[in-house]
């Protein structure tokens, strides 16, 4: 799971969270049980979907903006290190 | 000269610029005259934007030297949840992964306050991304309680909260997901309210939970959150889900009272184990009051509350964990030095940045939404949000307004519940369901129990703002609460002045 989330966590950090995940799981498990065919979803509770606006072009963050808090740059781009071998 | 900030309001401050009283630098001036003197105790800030603050002010005092009309705000200091962004401040959400983050761009609501006038003095502690109820998760360590400096200030929005009770700011601005506006009102002192989901843009402010997230406003009195309210409402094109709704002044009708307006008690929710019976009894004091004033106060039940919080505690960390996936220590943020590769970049650059909070909750929150539990932990979670809608929409139909205490208990200990997290979920019982519906809440002191304030939470149906202000001004006038708190009346003796 913490692979999953890109979380580099140690096995002592593994091993309490496992305790503590059990706990709040504990919790909700309560709805997990609750026999609810027939009810539809709610994603959010406002009736809106889909919203758009007319397709132009308009102003947006600058490249400067953009590479402002960039950790590595280069060339005006995002610098990172290799992908895996 | 400077001025106490804890004796004036946004309507004050009004009337003292055009009658010359005092200007909108000397304002500025003294709230940071107020945080040289309290905020090593309290630790509101996680950083003052003083040359954004003085220019404001200049502004507004050219605009009054000039005899030209003050925009709503003018001159009022203010200060901004530091998960806002604003240009020329950092944002970072209390978290070690986005310290020295510098905005690039202005939240919606942040602007509109800005816009009118307001003097930003800077950016507010938190819980973590928000994950908290004290604001002890936060990476620069905790804001303390200006009604008590041993307790906490409630949370996620903490920093706000205090920053108002302490006379630093007169008014703040706070995100609430879960209750983050609502209950460090209650625990506070202040008046604290969450808006209709879509009222207010989200704009840049960083996502915790979209589909529950809301900004709103702190302030002492509730004809100011009124005021706050007016500026900040209102269609944003680069927020999707804010809604067009025609303009709305929140002051009108505030002071109409109460009769004929009825008044359902959540007894369901009122008589939860958990609940200190000394709240509890304030509430129904409280109620009592209402009734004394000509509402029609009756008890409700809204029965599929009682599994709000395990379906918030689903919902918030699955929405969390995907919001919170951009922070990789690719474009932002921090990165881990010398990493392998890419992968290696990711996994120690969030498992380093992230506080023991974010963590679990990134985990809890992946795991609802992994395949084989996806159906039975998020898909439930979002058909008890139905249930729990629909609950609310039965009550309204009986009722205008709905109340409940707005946190079980009054303000706790520091580290009282830091070591257990299921006991911190539970402060947030009464305040969660209001936000898996999306419709409306103010916190509003109503009185103290051995002096600490206890906050009642009015609730009603979508955009039903002005109905709910108007039961929290009603409440206000009524209660007598005194909104002085302990730190605040002490600088005062120090000085031998008066605090009205």
């Amino acid at each position: 799971m913490a692979m999953l989330a890109r979380l580099g966590l140690t096995d002592e950090q593994v091993a309490a969270l496992g305790s503590e995940l059990n706990d709040i799981l504990a919790r909700v498990d309560e709805i997990a049980a609750l026999d609810l065919s027939g009810v539809e979803p709610t994603a959010h509770s406002i009736p809106v979907t889909n919203v758009t606006r007319p397709d132009v072009v308009r102003p947006c963050l600058s490249r400067e903006s953009a590479l402002l808090n960039a950790p590595a740059q280069q060339d005006g781009a995002f610098l990172i290190p290799k992908f895996g071998a | 000269m400077t001025f106490d900030l804890s004796s004036l309001t946004v309507s004050g401050i009004r009337e003292g610029l055009i009658a010359r009283d005092f200007s909108a630098v000397e304002l500025a001036e003294s709230a940071y005259a107020r945080i040289d003197a309290v905020e090593t105790d309290v630790h509101a800030f996680n950083s003052l934007s003083r040359d954004l603050a003085l220019d404001a002010a200049r502004a507004v005092d050219a605009v009054v030297a000039d005899g030209g009309e003050l925009p709503r705000l003018a001159g009022v200091p203010v200060a901004f949840k530091d998960n806002m962004n604003l240009v020329g401040t950092m944002t970072t959400c209390s978290s070690r992964i986005l310290e020295g983050y510098r905005s690039v761009y202005d939240c919606t609501a942040v602007r509109r306050m800005l816009d009118a006038g307001a003097v930003p003095i800077g950016k507010c502690n938190m819980d973590e991304f928000a994950f908290g109820s004290s604001t002890e998760n936060s990476a620069f360590g905790p804001t303390r309680n200006p009604w008590d400096l041993e307790r906490v200030p409630g949370g996620s929005s903490g920093g706000s909260a205090a920053a108002v009770a302490a006379g630093e700011a007169v008014l703040s601005l706070g995100s609430d997901t879960g209750g983050s506006i609502r209950q460090p009102g209650a625990l506070t002192g202040t008046v604290g309210m969450k808006p209709t989901y879509g009222r207010v843009s989200r704009y840049g402010c960083v996502a915790f939970a979209s589909s529950l997230d809301q900004i709103g406003p702190f302030s002492k009195t509730v004809e100011e959150c009124a005021q706050t309210m007016n500026v900040i409402c209102g269609k944003d094109s680069m927020d999707a889900t804010s809604l067009e709704r025609p303009a709305e002044d929140f002051t009108l009708g505030i002071r109409d009272g109460v009769k004929g307006l009825r008044v359902g008690i959540m007894q369901d929710l009122v008589d939860i184990e958990g609940c200190d019976p000394r709240v509890r009894q304030s509430t129904l004091d409280t109620a009592e009051l209402l009734a004394g004033l000509g509402a029609e106060v009756g008890a409700t039940n809204v029965p599929a509350t009682q599994y709000g919080l395990p379906a918030y505690y689903i919902l918030g960390p699955a929405e969390a964990s995907s919001n919170l996936a951009r922070f990789d220590g690719i474009r932002y943020g921090h990165r881990a030095a010398d990493v392998e590769d890419v992968l290696d970049l990711y996994l120690r650059s969030r498992a380093e940045g992230f506080g023991p909070e974010a963590i679990r909750r990134i985990m809890i929150g992946t795991f609802a939404l992994s395949a084989g539990y996806y159906d039975a932990y998020y898909g439930q979670a979002q058909k008890v949000r139905t249930l729990i809608a629909n609950d609310f929409e039965r009550a309204f139909a009986d009722f205008d307004v709905l109340l409940t205490p707005t946190s079980p208990t009054t303000a706790f200990k520091i580290g009282e519940k830091a070591a257990n997290p299921v006991s911190m979920y539970l402060s947030d019982v009464y305040t969660i369901p209001v936000n898996l519906a999306g419709i409306c809440a103010v916190s509003v002191p109503c009185g103290t129990v051995e002096g600490l304030p206890v906050g009642l939470q009015i609730i009603g149906t979508h955009f039903a703002e002005a109905t709910v202000l108007r039961a929290a001004y009603a409440v206000e006038q009524a209660s007598g609460f005194d909104s002085v708190s302990p730190l605040v009346r002490g600088l005062a003796d120090k000085r031998g002045t008066t605090v009205s």
